[in-house]
């Protein structure tokens, strides 16, 4: 579904990431773990042609993301709150993207209802705008928007930060059920090793924007990823 | 500590998103800043020679209106006046004493061009008065008070800014007073002008506003220490959200989507809902050119222009930069930029629209005024529209819609710059009403304008091409840019 040839990007002479081969294929639940600065971000923002790579380039559905605009029909993101529209409530930003997606409101309105146990009551009906809400609740509303529109491929940046014990949880049965899905190939990055090895088929790790693992999840991943990130 | 706060401005002012960028914007508003001071300055020569001319006696006559004049210094500061803060959140943890923090901030008030701009009046027209044999002493305290008054205005903005729509009271006590004066109802000045005459000929009295100043400072200073708080000052105004049916706009498809999220965001941002006051305002821009022969004929299609173009100015000049906080969004959505762009472009031809249909009341100059005026709209939607969209492409400083500073925050929509750097989009059919008017009459001058918006319009899609493209390749470094929070 993903393929990158000889990615890299640089800031001044720095190079910040550098892939030279990596391919995801249809189905795959994708995690990607590493610490601040290892380029995870970087590697998200350039799937979604936010930045322009150095070098190399990205398909996406054998669409190259920096030439063609087509792979947005059937991507869903969510890198962090600069994707919510702040005067908006969480209902009026669903129906928009929904809108964007061709989806009318009756299908945003049974995609939600599937979410509420998600939502905790605490997102629809609140009459408060997504810009009063806590970083928590806002990361649940971007989250589910990305769901939106039956996407193939659903990038998530760091979902677990800032979500409360019980949402995680939630959350990761939302991504497991995904993931169960052979049409969907699901991104996910995170800090958190233990919820990442939870929810993901395969486990790249970067480090200084090199991949330094790619492992299949087994029952000794967690542990072989603790000894190499232990110092 | 000072040296600190100093240390830290200077950061923030070199290192913000639109310094450096753009040598030619700044060259621009140059251009203007000296061509505004120029004219402050010989209005301030000027202006004595001119009331002795009209057999009025200058300095009286001065005095006389110097009430409106600091009315209407109140409202311009009210509308444009941003009160720049320092980025207080961090510091209150730091070791600075709070009233150094807050004596910081209002210090930096008065270095505003709000200020020292009417220096550029008062300075030369002092100069004047003391050359004409008015005593030295006289006009020094005489200026001391004004000082104090500017600085008063100064003040009370910062402590009104917090109410919204107070200007529109001030400009109704200005209507009101300025109207029963003329009537001869019931004349202010007569209070006034002796109080302004004292503070040159009596010795103590320019010793009121100075007291009134120290007294406002005060006051101004304990409010915003006891504000200090997270909870209260620099707590977040929380609005509850309301819902509206804009399902009607469905039927527009895509194009609908867009205008629906555009009326939410104009509805629910102090920052956007200033666009449409100023709108109005401008509709009445017309009244200081028509039927006033003082003017000459080439500029009533300034007038025209601006009359239906206040929108265009004030919110079109601002497209894509109303969408930074969630630029990242549109730009992974399922969002052609064709679609995006002309939503914003029908935003500007419905307003203008609806602004030329509002500036009908100018038919009681009689036609030929406002057929001046829809010629001015037809240019403003054939040719205008496509500029403010373009030079959108090279728009790169973010707006905060959520105005999150609460009692500190800078929620002015309005800076000085933006409006100086619509000028030139008059420029041109100046020109061509000028180039019409000088070489044959009137309706060729018109003839042109109006073609030139037309034309503008059957090249729509050309020039709609051209601009996606500019925003294509702008599209990187406008992300880049809208990232930085100012």
């Amino acid at each position: 579904m993903i393929q990158v040839n000889q990615l890299s990007k640089q800031y001044n002479g720095t190079t910040v990431l550098n892939i030279s081969d990596l391919e995801i294929p249809k189905g795959q639940s994708f995690g990607l773990v590493g610490n601040n600065g290892a380029g995870k971000t970087t590697f998200f923002s350039l799937l979604l042609d936010l930045i322009q790579p150095s070098t190399g380039f990205i398909k996406n559905n054998d669409i190259q993301v920096n030439t063609n605009e087509k792979w947005k029909s059937f991507t869903g993101s969510f890198l962090d709150e600069s994707f919510l529209i702040g005067y908006l409530t969480p209902e009026e930003y669903f129906y928009f993207i929904g809108d964007l997606h061709h989806q009318n409101k009756a299908d945003i309105d049974a995609l939600l209802v599937k979410y509420e146990e998600f939502f905790n009551g605490e997102i629809l009906n609140n009459k408060k705008y997504l810009r009063d809400l806590s970083k928590g609740n806002q990361k649940k509303v971007g989250i589910i928007a990305t769901l939106i529109g039956n996407p193939e491929v659903v990038i998530l940046d760091e979902p677990f930060a800032n979500l409360d014990p019980t949402t995680v949880s939630r959350l990761k049965k939302i991504i497991k059920e995904l993931a169960e899905n052979p049409n969907v190939t699901v991104l996910v990055s995170s800090h958190d090793l233990q919820h990442t090895v939870e929810v993901c088929d395969r486990i790249v790790a970067l480090n200084k924007g090199e991949i330094v693992k790619d492992i299949q999840t087994s029952r000794e991943t967690l542990q072989e990823l603790e000894l190499f990130f232990a110092v | 500590m000072i040296k600190k706060f100093i240390y830290l401005e200077w950061k923030a002012f070199t290192r913000s998103a639109s310094f450096g960028k753009s040598v030619a914007m700044k060259v621009i508003i140059g251009f203007f800043m000296i061509y505004f001071s120029l004219l402050f300055i010989g209005g301030g020569v000027g202006v004595f020679y001119v009331l002795k001319k009209m057999n009025l006696e200058p300095f009286e006559t001065v005095n006389k209106f110097l009430i409106y004049y600091f009315l209407f210094d109140l409202i311009i500061r009210l509308l444009l006046q941003a009160i720049p803060v320092l980025n207080i959140k961090p510091l209150l943890v730091l070791p600075f004493k709070k009233p150094t923090i807050v004596h910081f901030s209002l210090g930096k008030t008065a270095l505003s061009f709000f200020n020292w701009i009417h220096a550029l009046f008062f300075v030369p027209f002092s100069i004047v008065l003391v050359l004409e044999g008015y005593s030295i002493s006289g006009v020094i305290l005489w200026n001391l008070a004004i000082i104090a008054l500017i600085y008063i205005n100064n003040f009370l903005n910062i402590i009104l800014s917090n109410i919204d729509k107070l200007f529109v009271v001030f400009l109704a006590v200005i209507a009101f007073l300025g109207g029963a004066q003329y009537y001869k109802w019931f004349d202010i000045t007569t209070f006034t002008t002796p109080a302004f005459l004292g503070f040159y000929n009596i010795g103590w009295m320019f010793l009121v506003p100075v007291f009134l100043l120290a007294g406002l400072y005060a006051f101004t200073f304990k409010y915003f220490k006891n504000n200090l708080f997270l909870d209260a000052g620099l707590s977040k105004k929380e609005d509850i959200a309301t819902t509206e049916d804009l399902s009607w706009l469905n039927q527009f498809g895509t194009l609908g989507t867009f205008l629906k999220n555009d009326i939410k965001l104009i509805k629910r941002n102090k920052r956007s809902k200033t666009t449409i006051v100023m709108s109005v305002l401008f509709l009445f821009y017309g009244l200081i050119f028509f039927g006033n022969s003082h003017q000459p004929e080439v500029m009533q299609i300034f007038a025209g222009i601006f009359v239906s173009g206040g929108f265009l100015f004030v919110f079109g000049q601002f497209v894509p930069s109303w969408d930074s906080s969630y630029y990242q969004l549109m730009m992974t959505q399922n969002i052609p930029y064709r679609g995006y762009i002309t939503a914003k472009w029908w935003l500007i031809v419905i307003a203008t629209f609806v602004s030329t249909i509002l500036a009908s009341f100018y038919l009681f100059y009689g036609w030929q005024t406002y057929l001046i005026i829809v010629v001015g709209a037809i240019y403003n939607i054939g040719v205008n529209s496509h500029m403010v969209l373009l030079g959108g492409a090279f728009t790169k400083t973010p707006i905060d819609l959520s105005n999150a500073g609460g009692a500190f925050g800078d929620k002015k929509a309005f800076n000085v710059n933006s409006m100086l750097l619509s000028l030139p989009k008059i420029f041109l059919p100046l020109l061509l009403y000028w180039l019409g008017l000088h070489f044959a009459d009137k309706t060729t001058g018109l003839a042109l304008v109006a073609g030139a918006g037309v034309l503008g319009f059957i090249f729509k899609d050309k020039v709609f091409s051209l601009i996606e493209k500019r925003y294509k390749i702008e599209k990187y470094s406008t992300i880049s840019a809208y990232k930085q929070k100012n």
